[in-house]
């Protein structure tokens, strides 16, 4: 398989995707579990320090004179600081608004807000807050009057004991926490590319086969079919394309089959044609004989001539359209000699008699392995052509004087290429050929002026000449020339394989 | 006046080539099968055969195979079917031309004359004694029309005997298949160079000792054959 992972691909899309999800997921859950634990750790944390406080104050406070000085509050803060133990807290106090009190100068800091609002509260007060970059937990417990009849409400005493303390042990566990969520969901997202990759592996499959198929099928293979397999979506396109490829299959194999039929149709009728037209043309001698002997009357004559020429012409056409057959039908083979190419030309022209209406321009001892018959046949239908429409004889409108001077002006020129092929350009000087026509100009039965397209030719003959080129394996082209006139190009190659 | 017997199955075919043929003069027998035409030929001996290649019962081919046992008389395809094999399988079975149907009266009077005209239509002009020559084993007698090998005659098929008269009128000269057309078939330039191949090949096969390694007929790659050099 060439193709694994493209960038922009269907499957790296898929498998970025399933790694987004995994680990927005398993982020989420590492940040809910992450607070989670921590609010539970502080919480904790604060609610042992303020019972322990209280506990402490529960059994100090009674000691206290009902309106402490200074000295009060340090024995305080010193008992406490003592009791304080494993927390290593340290504790403030004061009196109303009396400055704090504490165990060691200097006082621990405490946060601003803190000692505003503990004078005036009843319950106690929590904060976190930094110092020196440690993160501390600063708490303040106003100590209430123990109440004369136990059932009324406590009220403040004035008297609020502060205790501060680091938080570096908890702020230790939640770091580790936080390391721990980590090193949990890197690997997790890391995890989660291996069954993306077989999911997308698993998805892209058919869809890889599917146009693996298609591009088969696209060379022209219609047998391709895809294996489906299962019932989800991609095995529903499957199913699809096999029945459009079975479709198409059919309906290229019923063209196909009519296609040659057609043709079988045509080499049929024209081999049917021939016996009948043998015997016809075998007295068609004795017709003109007849005709031109002057015993007959001149209708009689006339008609003779008529059955002779059209029967010559009918023969021809029919020998025309067995050739186009046989090239149909693939039978149409060379047979290669070496040639020269002036000769071959020389004697094309000499046979017809047209050696004194055209220029032949072809350098000596020129020569090339072809089939002299076939080129023949180009040659004689090239130059034809050109001397029908673009030649003296289709000057016959022109005045006399212009017509006596008018030279030759069908040029055949034969070169050999620099890609050593033999290159044969026949030219006119006539109207050149129209452009609506020029495309079409080798197709059967395409002829250019239908005005007097029953004066020659099968309609077949520039159909021949470029089946001829391509069995040579070379190529027959027509154009107009910039100063007019139309330009047919021979190519072949000098020694076809 | 020349005598054909025409071995053609279709009744109108027959009816016009005899019809076009004997305005040019020429006595014509038709036969419609080639077991006619074998008992025709027996009995009275034409001086040219036409012969349909497509034939009801024995087959054209298989008539020109039997004609070729025991006759030189000149053979002449006349064949609706052009396709290659035919022609070729029909000049191998010993044919001297062939024409492709529908042809004209005076392209089938032209082949006959071509095919029958005297033969070695350019040989030099020889002297009296000079008519017979000796080329290694083969003694070639132009005055008699005759051709020995080791001193037995050999029967050469009337194309065969004018190809081999035409070649070795030039020793050692190399002439082109387009050439040998035009002067022993009097086809043109375009002519079938298949004739030659097929004329030539029957040609070694009487005359050689051993027709893949030729001595007098002899194959110039790319350009044609040539007589000797022995």
């Amino acid at each position: 398989m060439k193709r694994r992972l493209l960038p922009g691909g269907l499957g790296t899309r898929m498998v970025v995707a399933f790694v987004l999800v995994s680990s927005l997921s398993a982020l989420t859950t590492a940040a809910l579990t992450f607070y989670q634990a921590r609010t539970a750790i502080l919480q904790r944390a604060q609610d042992d320090a303020v019972r322990e406080l209280r506990a402490q104050l529960d059994s100090l406070a009674p000691d206290l004179p009902a309106r402490p000085a200074e000295a009060d509050l340090r024995t305080l803060v010193l008992q406490l600081d003592r009791a304080g133990g494993a927390r290593d807290w340290r504790t403030a106090a004061g009196y109303r608004d009396g400055r704090l009190v504490s165990a060691r100068s200097p006082a621990p800091d405490l946060p601003v807000h803190l000692t505003d609002t503990a004078a005036s509260a009843t319950t106690a007060l929590v904060q976190r807050f930094h110092h020196g970059g440690q993160p501390r937990l600063a708490v303040a417990l106003p100590v209430a009057l123990p109440a004369a009849p136990a059932d009324r409400p406590t009220r403040p005493s004035g008297l609020v004991v502060y205790a501060t303390f680091s938080l570096a042990g908890q702020q230790r566990d939640i770091t580790s926490l936080v390391a721990a969520a980590r090193a949990g969901a890197l690997p997790v997202v890391l995890a989660s590319i291996v069954p993306a990759l077989l999911a997308a592996r698993r998805v892209l499959r058919p869809v890889r086969r599917l146009r693996s198929a298609a591009e088969t099928m696209a060379t022209g293979d219609l047998d391709t079919r895809v294996e489906v397999t299962g019932h989800d979506e991609l095995a529903g396109l499957g199913r699809t394309f096999n029945t459009m490829a079975a479709t198409l299959q059919a309906d290229a194999a019923t063209l196909r089959s009519m296609e040659a039929k057609a043709r079988r149709f045509a080499a049929d009728v024209s081999h049917e044609l021939r016996t009948p037209l043998a015997a016809m043309t075998a007295v068609t001698g004795v017709l003109d004989d007849d005709a031109a002997s002057g015993d007959l009357g001149p209708d009689a004559s006339e008609a003779l001539t008529l059955v002779a020429d059209e029967t010559r012409k009918l023969a021809h056409m029919v020998e025309d359209l067995m050739e186009i057959s046989r090239f149909d039908a693939g039978a149409a083979r060379l047979d290669l000699d070496e040639i020269d190419v002036g000769e071959l030309l020389r004697k094309t022209l000499a046979l017809r008699h047209w050696q004194d209406q055209v220029d032949v321009d072809v350098p000596e001892g020129l020569r090339a392995r072809l089939d002299p018959r076939r080129v023949d046949v180009v040659l004689a239908n090239l130059t034809g052509n050109a001397l029908r429409h673009g030649g003296p004889q289709a000057r016959t409108q022109v005045p006399a004087q212009v017509q006596a001077q008018a030279q030759a002006q069908v040029r055949v020129r034969a070169r050999c290429s620099q890609a050593g092929s033999l290159v044969i350009t026949v030219r006119d000087s006539g109207p050149g050929i129209a452009d609506a026509v020029l495309p079409h100009v080798f197709d059967r039965f395409t002829k250019g002026d239908t005005a007097r397209a029953r004066s020659a030719g099968s309609g077949l003959g520039l159909a021949i000449a470029a089946e001829n080129a391509r069995l040579h394996g070379g190529t027959l082209t027509a154009a107009n020339a910039p100063e007019g006139g139309a330009v047919f190009t021979l190519t072949l190659p000098r020694d076809p394989v | 006046m020349t005598h054909v017997l025409l071995i053609e199955d279709d009744p109108a075919v027959r009816r016009g080539v005899t019809l076009g043929l004997r305005r040019r003069g020429h006595e014509t027998e038709a036969v419609g099968t080639g077991e006619d035409g074998l008992e025709s030929l027996a009995a009275c001996p034409p001086d040219i055969v036409l012969l349909d290649l497509m034939l009801p019962g024995m087959s054209g081919l298989e008539v020109c195979r039997r004609i070729r046992e025991t006759s030189q008389v000149p053979i002449v395809i006349l064949s609706a079917r052009s396709d290659d094999v035919d022609v070729v399988v029909g000049l191998e079975a010993g044919a001297d031309d062939y024409i492709v149907k529908p042809a004209g009266d005076e392209v089938i009077e032209a082949r006959i004359r071509a095919v029958m005209r005297r033969l070695a239509p350019s040989q030099p002009t020889t002297e009296a004694g000079n008519e017979c020559t000796t080329y290694a084993d083969l003694e070639i007698d132009r005055s008699a029309l005759r051709v020995r090998k080791h001193g037995t005659d050999l029967t050469l098929a009337p194309s065969e005997l004018k190809l081999l008269l035409f070649l070795s009128a030039w020793p050692d000269r190399t002439f082109s298949r387009q050439q040998l057309l035009e002067q022993v078939w009097e086809q043109s330039y375009y002519g079938d160079a298949r004739l030659v191949d097929a004329c030539v090949m029957r040609l070694r096969a009487k005359t050689e000792d051993d027709p893949r390694h030729p001595r007098y007929i002899q194959t110039v790659r790319g350009f044609g054959y040539r007589f000797g050099p022995l």
